[in-house]
């Protein structure tokens, strides 16, 4: 008993906090919309488990190994300096062996439920630990698109497992994603600027300036939510549902706006906000339409 | 200023919910006017109480969102109006086009008494008519007394109106803690009073 509770608490400790659990929740919200929104059977609950699984394992194993790639960076900023590997809870090695268990059977899981699906997860994993991560975040402000690009596998995934292919709406709310990733990424690299420039992470707001950076912001809210829009017209939304996602979609446009035209770090971090949670009312919209 | 508390945040998002509840059911039977006017109204609902949660209190110190939640009264207004008097639709519209841009304009270019008599005039017009037409379609049997409902939110909604506005002007009916106190619970109890009086429509 004293054994298990021990390594229960070492997992508490050492493990779980490398997996980010908002983020990882969220894309994995997203991955089950995309495929409740394929209006298949919904109670079958082997894939239905099958996708969960996989889902969480492989964004979970993507998380550990960035959080592994990037804690050199982590231990500079102070926003992330007390992450269990910038702080030496966790071993480097144990980190990595950890990343790549998850990731391994994330992937396998995924490729055994459904080959393409497998495929979709697979490149999801790729782009964000190999292209992003360890390629293109060091290197240039606009490596944010492909950290985009692997937000929106999830999603895209779900999708093809749920209609058996890649169709118009699964590549439109994986292109709402891609929008809404920089939303997320550019607040933080505005708030925690300082931060980015001690750890000589090039960032939008260092290679360009603070306003063009808003107005990426306010446009990428803007574009989620057309593709939004149009994916959830596609999937054939009842008119009720659509107009609660307009009613969302022009309160972000208006923070939008204003976020240009009275700047402020709480306006710039009230948007971030907002696009959070218009992009996890868009998902339960699609994901309880699938019922 | 007041910061919000956990029992704030859960009485804006119940009204949130309940708003977004709704807009995807709609009100059965209406006229395409009267659904857009129910939607603007319920939506902007939404989405203030939502602006609310995120930016706390001091986000209504923002003119944007003053601006834009003077939608609430005037689009429930123009929605009771369509469904009850549609002979009225277009002046009602005007007359909410226009004090919606007199509220928007004076907000930004003139003083804060002129700004508020403004507000309180359209505010209260709306105000007026959510609360009065209910009553009178009641007294002349062509609704059921629960419809009586409505008037209850039209009633709150514009003590939440008034209270806002005279705070605004530096002159509080109440003090400004007490306003914000209960200005969650005020927004809660409207919406429902709204939603369950549009069942009895």
């Amino acid at each position: 008993m004293d054994r298990l509770r021990i390594i229960l608490q070492t997992i508490k400790i050492k493990y779980l906090p490398l997996i980010k659990s908002l983020q990882t929740g969220l894309l994995l919200i997203t991955g089950l919309a995309g495929y409740m929104s394929a209006r298949c059977p919904v109670l079958n609950i082997s894939t239905l488990v099958g996708l969960t699984g996989s889902l969480f394992l492989a964004i979970s194993g993507s998380t550990v190994l960035n959080m592994w790639y990037d804690r050199d960076i982590d231990a500079i900023m102070p926003r992330t300096c007390n992450r269990p590997l910038s702080t030496g809870v966790t071993k480097p090695n144990e980190a990595l062996i950890f990343g790549l268990i998850l990731s391994i059977l994330g992937i396998s899981w995924a490729l055994a439920i459904d080959l393409l699906y497998g495929l979709i997860v697979f490149a999801g994993l790729f782009f964000d630990v190999v292209i992003y991560t360890i390629w293109l975040k060091r290197k240039t402000a606009w490596s944010i698109i492909w950290g985009g690009i692997s937000g929106g596998m999830p999603i895209l995934a779900g999708r093809a497992l749920g209609v058996g292919g890649i169709d118009w709406i699964g590549v439109a709310l994986a292109v709402g994603i891609l929008f809404w990733i920089p939303t997320h990424i550019l607040t933080f690299s505005i708030r925690y600027h300082a931060d980015y420039q001690a750890a000589r992470v090039p960032t939008f707001p260092g290679s360009y300036s603070f306003q063009a950076t808003r107005l990426i912001i306010a446009i990428s809210s803007v574009l989620t939510a057309v593709a939004l829009g149009s994916a959830a017209y596609g999937v054939g939304l009842t008119w009720g549902f659509l107009r609660v996602l307009a009613v969302l979609s022009v309160g972000l446009f208006i923070l939008a706006v204003s976020s240009l035209t009275s700047p402020s770090d709480r306006m710039t971090f009230g948007l971030f906000k907002y696009a959070s949670l218009y992009m996890l009312s868009a998902m339960l919209l699609m994901f309880f339409a699938g019922f | 200023m007041k910061k919000l508390s956990i029992l704030d945040r859960m009485l804006l998002l119940g009204t949130c919910l309940l708003a977004a509840y709704q807009i995807s059911t709609g009100i059965a039977g209406l006229n395409l006017p009267a659904t857009w006017g129910f939607t603007i109204g319920f939506g902007t609902l939404l989405v203030a109480c939502l602006l609310l949660i995120i930016l706390g209190f001091e986000g209504l110190e923002r003119q944007v969102i003053v601006i834009v939640s003077t939608l609430i009264p005037l689009a429930i207004s123009f929605g009771l109006i369509s469904t009850h008097i549609p002979h009225l639709i277009i002046p009602y519209l005007i007359f909410c086009v226009i004090g919606f841009s007199a509220i928007a304009i004076t907000r930004f270019t003139t003083s804060g008494t002129i700004a508020t008599i403004i507000l309180a005039i359209v505010h209260g017009g709306a105000g007026v008519m959510i609360t009065f037409l209910p009553i009178a379609r009641i007294l002349t049997a062509r609704s059921s007394p629960g419809y009586l409902l409505v008037s209850l939110g039209g009633g709150l909604i514009g003590l939440v109106g008034i209270l806002l506005a005279f705070q605004r002007t530096g002159k509080p009916l109440i003090p400004q803690e007490k306003i914000l106190s209960v200005l969650p619970a005020l927004l809660l109890l409207m919406t429902a009073a709204f939603i369950g009086g549009f069942s009895f429509h």
